[in-house]
């Protein structure tokens, strides 16, 4: 790939590479408060009814306990507010499940209390001797037997342009009175986040309205303004800290359980109070990509053109909130479908909220339809890939507007190079090596090119560097990197004299990270502080020297440290001599989509190719090859958004073929409680991922030219996968993951 | 977890006694499985016996055979010169467990004690005969797909999860183990027990009893072998269903051949009926699909696990394909 310029475009290391790999960087369990304590959570262990009784008294006489808090003891939060009363609305902590408010248990693990002690295992310890009677009433946990409760969101009853509301263009279920038509259900399970760092929060009350926490988020904005919420302060009073996060994939998006019970543990004991999640609690209290059925119905001419789609889903959520996400929205855009409908539906279960899950919905979403767009081309005899070339877009049929930039079709050229598609056969168990049965498949993905409003602050210090600060966070993209990256090209100084600082709701206002957003975001309004700083040193400049007062702005240019004038080759002006003359310069922007969002569709695209290797006795399946091809704008980081698209298609290996978390229904509880029964690919299952990255600016998302890069990553590989698995034998596996029983 | 008192002798004979006098004490080595469970609380002993410090960890030749210490680590026997040579299905078989960082802590005696990975045993909210008698068995109608499909009984379905046991069990190993009453010899197929009606007890060891050698026969096992691993991912996960297969050839013809199964029942399941199948015949796919329908006499399935009376034969198959061509 070709830099872009100077610094963009170009490998850089991580800024912060170093402070990770010598442990050096402090993570949200790591701060050593004077006078900290720790917290562990008690869980319910039924999925639904009423705490009868908690007999906390042995817990409280244990060594080195402080306190033991349950609903009968907790503190109530200013903010607690009467359960109930908007489920669509997103939650936050202020509205929907608060915890050690009342004995109604909810999911199977709600903290019912938390203990405190002046060390971990005493906490642990205490914990495990608390002691719970339940009123338990009727749980449900199964989405299946569910379906038939199926209800459409409230926020889709009451707006129907919402995304999640049903859609229609040309005749409603078209497909089945179609020539050639295919109808097929497909269903992901549960998945969970598991990032490899666990959840975990560091609660101080500094004064008895100043709070700060020091806390694993995606978002120290949304973190602040949940629990200011909640505890009836203003927002400027709560500060949060996410210096680093390791890695979160969604799971941090939402304010938890655990962080209203470490607040409030550090309410009672008065005392720095630092609680993390156990693996086991990963599974319950912090949310999972949820349980959801699908189906599709598609029909098409027997020259390959597709008539008609209809797509429903229904996903699951809980009784307290309703979850929802893009499972559709693919399928609206990505092809000409003259006649096109979706549903989506959601069935409440006892158990604790979903959240986004990398690539969300539209990840789930396109499983489906990316494996019905296999099957329709299969019954067509025809290569999958020319199947999807025409059925190509060329403009959101959804919307009816151009794209604002698609090189999608660059994209299916360099990866059919790549993987080798001409090795492909039509006909399903072609191609073998000794009992390993070869396959290609191909999966599509794609996600809009969101941009939030961000603000940025920026400060010239004397010594030549350049200060920036940005309430980001870096969940492991490398936001930081990209950032820098961002500011030194647009003041034509080295790396080395930027320091970008982030993950603190004191700094500049940023959005969530998350949505694949935060560089079309928050890299704009880096790039315009940068640029409100140059013309800060211009006018610097101008002020002590005539040939830059008469200079037009153009003929002034940045480079290593100076201001030169084109065309003058004595005039030259040293940032640091400028800076220091001023006593320091600073700049504060505030950064704004631009009208193009309302004349133009902007999505990023993605495709991937697997090749997959399944044994033909044990039905073990190998991906032996996979390439990842994204059209996502201009690339800031080659070297970082490399990483970003392999960490997403390994994900994506885990989606298709191992990632499976197991509910016991007569219990509510799970049986996948660690890493040992929960897969997640290991070194082995990952092949060496090859990434294609066609970088060409997007010039209508922003000025950098960006449409992001982190759900693409996923959305796609799971179809790609399993359309393969199909080549390879024939066997269509319609319910992930695809685990060997699936196969012999 | 609960509060335990921890004693690390450096005498055998005190740490039997300190196990065989306390019904609440119980032998530690490398704690890869034994301090999980504790922090679970599903295993709650009242003292911990450390048996590190017991000389017993060294890696001999003894009587036409390897005698393997209790105590040496899973790694170390897997990269031992003379295992390599004189027994590579253990080498194999120890390989395909647990992952790197584990192998380094767990012991061989250890090993064999691990305890099921049936998810109702572990999670002490769920009923489970083998953590409480009875509670009943969670799995039986329950998620069971992991579960037994040989030698269960109505009170436990459950698995024994170690790889290296099925090598053990199909190369006529034999457990040494001293205790309150003196030494005994176990063969390895008796060491572990099935469930019956007393599916809290994995194997035949006594109170007190400290396993201190396994030792392994030599065998003209020391080229054909294969130990055949079907799992969800590539590695470190537990078998679906693996296969030992090892055999002696004469040209292509099978002159002795030895096979044994895990993640199929509540012990490593040796299969010398299928072994028999195979003596005087050519090693060929057809022999060893004739040996997979006898080693599968008896196989019974639950709600979830049907899918291994396909996988197990497919997979001893496959085994004596690999091990054949080995």
């Amino acid at each position: 790939m070709k830099p872009l310029s100077k610094q963009i475009g170009t490998g850089m290391n991580r800024v912060d590479g170093r402070l990770k790999v010598t442990g050096a960087a402090t993570y949200s369990a790591e701060y050593e408060l004077p006078g900290i304590t720790y917290a562990v959570l008690v869980g319910s262990t039924i999925a639904k009814g009423r705490l009868a009784s908690i007999d906390t008294k042995d817990a409280e006489r244990a060594p080195g306990v402080l306190a033991v808090i349950t609903h009968l003891n907790a503190p109530k939060a200013p903010g607690t507010k009467p359960e109930g009363k908007d489920p669509s609305q997103p939650q936050t902590v202020g509205s929907a499940l608060q915890v050690l408010v009342d004995d109604k248990i909810r999911f199977n693990d709600q903290p019912i209390a938390v203990v405190v002690a002046d060390t971990l295992e005493r906490a642990r310890f205490a914990a495990g001797l608390v002691k719970a009677q339940y009123a338990k009433e009727a749980h449900q946990t199964n989405l299946e037997a569910n379906r038939p409760n199926a209800f459409l969101p409230t926020q889709a009853k009451k707006n129907p342009k919402s995304p999640v509301a049903d859609y229609q263009r040309g005749q409603a279920d078209a497909y089945k009175t179609g020539a050639l038509k295919l109808e097929a259900e497909y269903v992901i399970p549960t998945e969970v986040h598991h990032p490899m760092e666990l959840q975990a929060i560091t609660a101080h009350w500094e004064a008895p309205d100043r709070l700060t926490l020091y806390d694993k988020t995606q978002g120290t904005m949304a973190t602040r303004r949940d629990f200011a919420k909640q505890w009836g302060l203003p927002e400027e009073n709560v500060k949060v800290i996410a210096t680093f996060v390791g890695g979160a994939f969604g799971n941090a998006l939402h304010s938890w359980p655990h962080e209203s019970a470490a607040i409030i543990a550090a309410k009672v004991v008065n005392r720095p109070v630092k609680l993390m999640l156990t693996r086991e609690q990963m599974f319950t209290m912090v949310g999972y990509r949820p349980h959801t059925w699908q189906k599709i119905g598609m029909s098409a001419t027997p020259d390959g053109k597709i008539t008609a789609i209809t797509h429903e889903a229904v996903g699951q959520t809980s009784t307290y909130e309703e979850f929802t996400e893009s499972t559709l929205g693919q399928t609206r855009m990505m092809y000409e479908a003259p006649n096109l409908t979706t549903r989506y539906r959601l069935v409440a279960l006892d158990i604790g909220s979903p959240i986004w899950m990398r690539g969300p919905g539209e990840a789930t979403g396109a499983f489906a339809l990316e494996s019905a767009m296999d099957e329709m081309a299969h019954l067509l005899n025809l290569d999958p890939l020319e199947f999807r070339l025409r059925n190509y877009t060329e403009q959101d049929p959804e919307r009816n507007r151009p794209w604002s930039t698609k090189f999608l079709k660059e994209c299916y050229k360099a990866g059919a190079d790549r993987i080798g598609w001409s090795k492909r056969q039509l006909k399903p168990g072609a191609l073998r090596e000794g009992d390993w049965l070869i396959g290609y498949g191909m999966g599509v993905g794609t996600f809009g090119a969101h941009r939030g409003s961000s603000k940025a602050n920026a400060q010239l210090l004397p010594n030549g560097t350049v200060l920036l600060q940005s309430a980001v966070t870096d969940i492991g993209p490398g936001t930081g990197t990209a950032m820098t990256q961002i500011a030194a090209d647009t003041l034509g100084l080295e790396p080395g004299k930027i320091r970008f600082e982030w993950g603190n709701s004191t700094f500049a206002q940023a959005p969530t990270q998350g949505g694949s957003a935060i560089v079309n975001s928050v890299g704009p309004a880096v790039q315009e502080a940068c640029l409100a700083l140059k013309d800060k040193l211009r006018e610097l400049a101008a002020t002590g020297n005539s040939a830059f007062a008469a200079a037009r702005k153009e003929d002034v240019a940045f480079a290593d440290g100076y201001l030169t004038l084109n065309g003058n080759p004595t005039a030259r002006a040293n940032y640091v001599d400028l800076v220091r003359q001023a006593g320091g310069t600073a700049v504060a922007v505030d950064s704004k989509p631009g009208p193009d969002g309302q004349k133009y569709s902007m999505y990023s695209f993605s495709v991937h190719f697997a090749e997959v290797r399944v044994h033909q006795l044990t039905g073990e399946v190998r991906v032996s090859k996979l390439v990842s091809c994204a059209d996502a704008g201009t690339i800031i980081n080659e070297k970082t958004a490399g990483n970003q698209m392999k960490g997403g298609a390994v994900g994506g290996i885990g989606m298709a073929l191992m990632e499976h978390a197991l509910i016991d229904d007569r219990f509510g509880r799970y049986v996948t409680k660690d890493l040992a029964d929960y897969h997640v690919p290991v070194h082995a299952d990952a092949p060496a991922v090859e990434v294609f990255f066609v970088n060409q600016p997007d010039p209508h998302v922003n000025a950098l030219g960006t449409k992001g890069i982190g759900e693409i990553a996923t959305i796609g590989v799971a179809p790609a996968i399993a359309n393969a698995v199909f080549n390879a034998t024939g066997k269509r596996v319609r319910e992930l993951p695809i685990t060997p029983d699936k196969l012999i | 977890m609960n509060q335990f008192q921890y004693v690390r002798p450096t005498k055998q004979q005190a740490a039997i006694e300190a196990v065989a006098k306390d019904a609440n004490a119980t032998f530690i080595a490398g704690g890869t499985n034994l301090v999980d469970l504790m922090k679970r609380g599903v295993m709650t002993p009242q003292k911990l016996v450390d048996i590190n410090r017991l000389p017993l960890a060294k890696i001999e030749r003894e009587n036409n055979g390897l005698r393997i210490g209790a105590l040496a680590l899973n790694s170390a026997v897997a990269d031992d010169k003379l295992v390599r040579e004189k027994q590579p299905l253990l080498a194999l078989a120890l390989n395909a467990g647990a992952s790197a960082q584990l192998r380094n802590m767990a012991t061989v005696g250890g090993n064999m004690l691990q305890r099921t990975r049936c998810p109702y045993f572990y999670d002490t909210t769920m009923p489970c005969n083998k953590r409480e008698p009875g509670t009943g068995c969670g799995a039986l109608e329950g998620i069971n797909r992991m579960h037994a499909i040989f030698g269960f009984s109505d009170k436990c379905i459950a698995v024994h999860p170690s790889d290296m046991s099925v090598a053990l069990v199909a190369l006529d190993a034999t457990v040494l183990v001293s205790g309150p009453k003196g030494d005994r010899r176990i063969s390895f197929a008796d060491f572990h027990r099935l469930p019956g009606d007393t599916p809290h007890r994995d194997t035949n060891l006594e109170p007190g009893e400290l396993i201190t050698a396994v030792d392994v026969p030599d065998a003209p096992f020391t080229k054909h072998v294969s130990y055949y691993k079907v799992r969800e991912r590539a590695s470190y996960a537990f078998a679906l269903v693996s296969a030992a297969a090892a055999l002696e050839l004469d040209g292509n013809t099978i002159k002795a051949a030895r096979l044994a199964m895990g993640g199929v029942a509540h012990k490593p399941w040796r299969l010398t009926a299928a072994e028999q199948a195979l003596v005087g015949k050519p090693a060929t796919e057809a022999t060893f699909r004739q040996a997979a329908e006898v080693a599968m006499q008896g196989a019974k399935a639950f709600k979830h696990n049907a899918y291994k009376l396909k996988l197990a034969p497919n997979t001893l198959i496959q085994a004596l394909k690999t091990a054949t061509t080995a």
